[in-house]
């Protein structure tokens, strides 16, 4: 059989090998992470475990991975020494590395990539990696996810200045990181994540002002809010904040629903936890959406899978998703139409609300008498439609701070279930990265060879005045089809 | 046709920014017009697309620079249009076909200014010491796809007409030849004639129809960087990308290797990225060195159809009208719609000649004819 034709143009066998294979790529070095790396290594498979952390100091005032606003000590800027101090305080590395397994700190897995519907051109399956320096491609027999679980912040007035931050950012700054700046903190929330950064924070000498709560009882391990008042930490119910304020560096003070006044340099919003599944979701892979384990949660599809909370939060019967709703409603209420939803691009709620654009651009009548409820009437709320109008979620922080509290208040306003709105697409990269960084310095022939503007069509770039004259051969001759839009 | 035209119903099958301003042109006209989608207006192609406006190479050109100008005020939202582009390289081949490009464009009356390097990095201060020179479009632009699709689809709205989106189309009811009906989304949508503007779906419908198109569909892909402080000139593409940087302030860039897909009837589903992000990276830090440090921010990818000489198909049939852009739709569609409505309405397009744009060039194409390109999926 001769060979089939192959536009040169075209993608066609460019994507070369990739630099490395692993059977096991293992994504996160927290526990589930260096545990599924063991047990990969244990059963003679060879193994690849990467972690982001430290990210690079500028990335932590991006709020990447989690929401730290501000709160990091300076030693986040020393790159060396940071990795030096995670690893030293990531639990298990020194068995993961006696078993074999090759270990990545200050690494990022960006983008997993594979064939399937309407992608045929990849040589196998591979995860593209990337340092400070470079990024690269992996091969991987299976890719386990263990990227855990980001914060879920909501917006009210005061919440975008430094010092208003997630649980989940302050014990990594107090465990991993060791670099948490801040002396006194108030916490938002009395589930078992609220509970246990208050313990973790007294542990490290960190003052807890109090925990406040917008339901009527503390909601966590009775056992865990018994420790807390022995340590006398007060548990404020039926209250939420209704204002963070501040000088230059942040916040100062946070007043409550209650009229109560309380002082601290840190807000610790520990409402709730998002499993991160944007590497398995940005290519496609199952999941699926259980409101007792944390929202959209990722499934085993194919070599890649998922442990930890990225797999779901333990199901102890909580409804995570009502009690966010409760948050929401309460911290909604204390919002006007100015509060900021989308820091990177400064959306209003009532531009949300108003699905109006960026203040850049001239509001004519007609677009002021646009809002989100005449876009509802044209069809079901769409969190990526809203996106593209508003630019919610288009930032610098990659929705990282808004986009999952602006798919509950699009449900709220929609009147629809959470599980009922699609997940607004992740795209890789899944981190910011640097063009630099994610560039491929080292392409193949093929692709240098092989690159042009648009789909290498010769015919399609002729003026349609030069067609069938003799400036249409010469149009060939000099540009080949390697034409611009 | 026989009924006035205040009266008439046309369904558009296809809410693309071509499909769109055919809707919003018919509309301007008093015809009473539906518009169909399989999912929102705007979510492929027509929203997935490099945001350029400077087609000279398209009988519509003229018509697409003196419409965009006018597009904000005339749909009464904004598209974010911004005029003027430079082009520029970064490699002595690359200065030799642009500058043959400029040449091109001022034979044919169409303003294009040659730069060298230092006239280049005054106007692009993103560009670097390795920029050898770029051409300077004295005409063209470029606008945000997003806002521009979903204005048409508001203006449509304000003119009296619908948009009916999640309504993918089952069928044709015909009589005499002709299409008296759409069966959409569970419902029958009774019409005086019919425009399919469908993108890689269109040959699919056309076929129900007994009306043979030749299209292939291949994904191509983009991406985007956080803001970068505004240049005075956001239409600064070369060294092989095509693209812009946003009012925002965000570089968002395509180019380089294309994938053929297939597809069902359904359309695309998916829009895979692939690595292509990191070629596409490597080029913009050649063409913007002083943008090596801006984060990647996201990329993505859009399904286009392409014709097997990758010009446009813009005809009529009965009372079934067609379009494809062949993968160059956005920039053209304030013209593309003006002259789908005219065959529409009178037969003609009434602005320029179209005639080498008729489905009947490919009357005869082989049907290998995918093969014989080199373009089947793999």
């Amino acid at each position: 059989m001769s060979e089939r034709k192959r536009q040169q143009s075209a993608i066609d066998g460019k994507f070369p090998a990739p630099e490395q294979s692993f059977d096991v790529v293992v994504v996160g070095a927290g526990r589930s992470g260096t545990a599924a790396a063991l047990a990969a290594a244990a059963a003679g498979k060879s193994v690849l475990l990467v972690d982001e952390n430290p990210v690079p100091g500028h990335q932590i005032g991006n709020d990447v991975p989690y929401f730290f606003g501000g709160r990091a000590t300076t030693a986040v800027q020393s790159s060396g020494r940071m990795l030096e101090t995670l690893f030293m305080n990531t639990a298990g590395l020194e068995a993961v590395l006696e078993a074999g397994v090759d270990v990545l700190l200050g690494t990022a897995a960006w983008g997993a990539f594979r064939n399937g519907p309407l992608v045929g051109s990849l040589p196998c399956q591979m995860v593209g990696l990337a340092d400070a320096e470079r990024s690269w491609m992996v091969g991987f027999g299976e890719l386990v996810l263990a990227t855990g679980g980001r914060d879920l912040p909501l917006a009210f007035p005061g919440w975008n200045q430094p010092g208003v931050m997630g649980a989940a950012a302050l014990r990594l700054l107090l465990t991993r990181y060791e670099a948490f700046s801040g002396s006194r903190v108030m916490i938002a929330g009395s589930h078992d994540l609220a509970l246990e950064t208050a313990l973790l924070a007294l542990d490290k000498g960190v003052e807890v002002a109090a925990l406040i709560e917008v339901r009527g009882e503390a909601q966590g391990n009775a056992a865990l809010v018994e420790r807390l008042v022995a340590a006398g930490v007060p548990i404020i119910c039926n209250t939420h904040m209704v204002e963070a304020s501040g000088g230059i560096d942040g916040v100062e003070q946070v007043v409550l629903a209650n009229g109560e006044t309380i002082a601290c340099d840190t807000l610790v919003m520990a409402i709730g936890l998002v499993p991160m599944i944007e590497l398995a979701d940005a290519c496609g892979a199952k999941r699926t959406f259980d409101p007792l384990r944390g929202g959209h949660v990722a499934l085993a599809d194919g070599g890649i899978s998922a442990v930890g909370t990225c797999a779901g939060m333990a199901d102890s019967g909580f409804d995570h998703m009502e009690y966010r709703f409760d948050w929401l409603g309460a911290l909604g209420g204390a919002c006007g139409g100015d509060t900021i939803v989308c820091q990177c691009e400064e959306m209003t709620l009532g531009d949300l609300l108003g699905v109006q654009p960026p203040r850049y651009l001239d509001r004519s009548p007609a677009m002021q008498a646009r809002s989100l409820k005449s876009l509802l009437a044209d069809g079901p709320a769409n969190q990526d439609q809203i996106k593209r109008l508003t630019r919610s979620g288009m930032g610098a922080c990659q929705g990282r701070r808004c986009r999952d509290q602006v798919a509950m208040m699009l449900a709220v306003e929609a009147g629809t279930e959470l599980a009922a709105l699609p997940l607004a697409t992740h795209r890789a990269p899944v981190r910011p990265l640097p063009l630099q960084v994610i560039a491929d310095w080292e392409e193949s022939e093929e692709m240098r060879q092989g690159w042009d503007v648009w789909m290498g069509i010769p015919t399609q770039w002729v003026p349609y005045a030069d067609i069938g004259t003799p400036f249409e051969e010469e149009n060939r001759r000099v540009l080949g089809g390697n034409m611009r839009l | 046709m026989s009924a006035p035209q205040s009266k008439q119903r046309i369904v558009i099958i296809g809410g693309g920014v071509t499909g769109l301003s055919t809707a919003w042109w018919l509309a301007r006209a008093g015809v009473h017009v539906t518009v169909l989608d399989k999912g929102i207006v705007g979510w492929e192609a027509s929203g997935r697309n490099g945001g350029g406006c400077s087609h000279y190479q398209s009988p519509l050109f003229k018509e697409e620079q003196r419409l965009w100008p006018l597009m904000d005020e005339l749909l009464g939202y904004p598209t974010e249009f911004c005029p003027e582009r430079i082009v520029m390289a970064v490699s002595e081949k690359q200065l030799g076909q642009y500058t043959y490009i400029a040449g091109m464009n001022n034979r044919l009356g169409h303003r294009v200014d040659l730069l060298d390097g230092q006239q280049v990095r005054d106007a692009v201060p993103l560009a670097g010491d390795n920029c050898l020179g770029g051409i300077h479009y004295r005409f063209g632009g470029h606008a945000n796809p997003h806002r521009t699709t979903q204005a048409y689809a508001w203006a449509i709205q304000d003119l009296g007409g619908r948009i009916v989106q999640h309504s993918p189309v089952t069928g044709f009811q015909t009589a005499g030849g002709k299409v008296t009906a759409v069966e959409a989304g569970g419902a029958v949508y009774e019409c005086d004639a019919v425009v399919i503007a469908a993108g890689p779906q269109t040959s699919g419908l056309l076929a129900l129809l007994g009306i043979t198109m030749p299209l292939a569909a291949a994904r191509a892909e983009m991406i985007v960087t956080e803001p970068a402080p505004l240049m005075p000139l956001g239409g600064v593409d070369g060294n092989g990308l095509y693209g812009r940087q946003t009012m925002r302030g965000n570089l968002a860039y395509g180019g380089g290797p294309h994938e053929w897909v297939e597809f069902g009837a359904g359309g695309p589903g998916a829009h895979p990225a692939t690595p292509l992000a990191r070629n596409l990276a490597r080029r913009v830090v050649e063409m913007f060195p002083k943008a090596a440090h801006l984060n990647v921010i996201r990329s993505w990818a859009g399904v286009i159809e392409m014709t097997p000489d990758g010009r446009p198909i813009l005809d009529r049939r009965e009372n079934i009208a067609f379009a494809t852009m062949s993968g160059v739709g956005f920039g053209l569609s304030p013209a593309s719609g003006h002259a789908v409505s005219d065959l529409v309405l009178e037969g003609q397009c009434s602005f320029t000649d179209i005639d080498l744009l008729s489905l009947s060039r490919f009357d005869g194409i082989e049907d290998d004819w995918r093969e014989q390109r080199g373009w089947l999926p793999l």
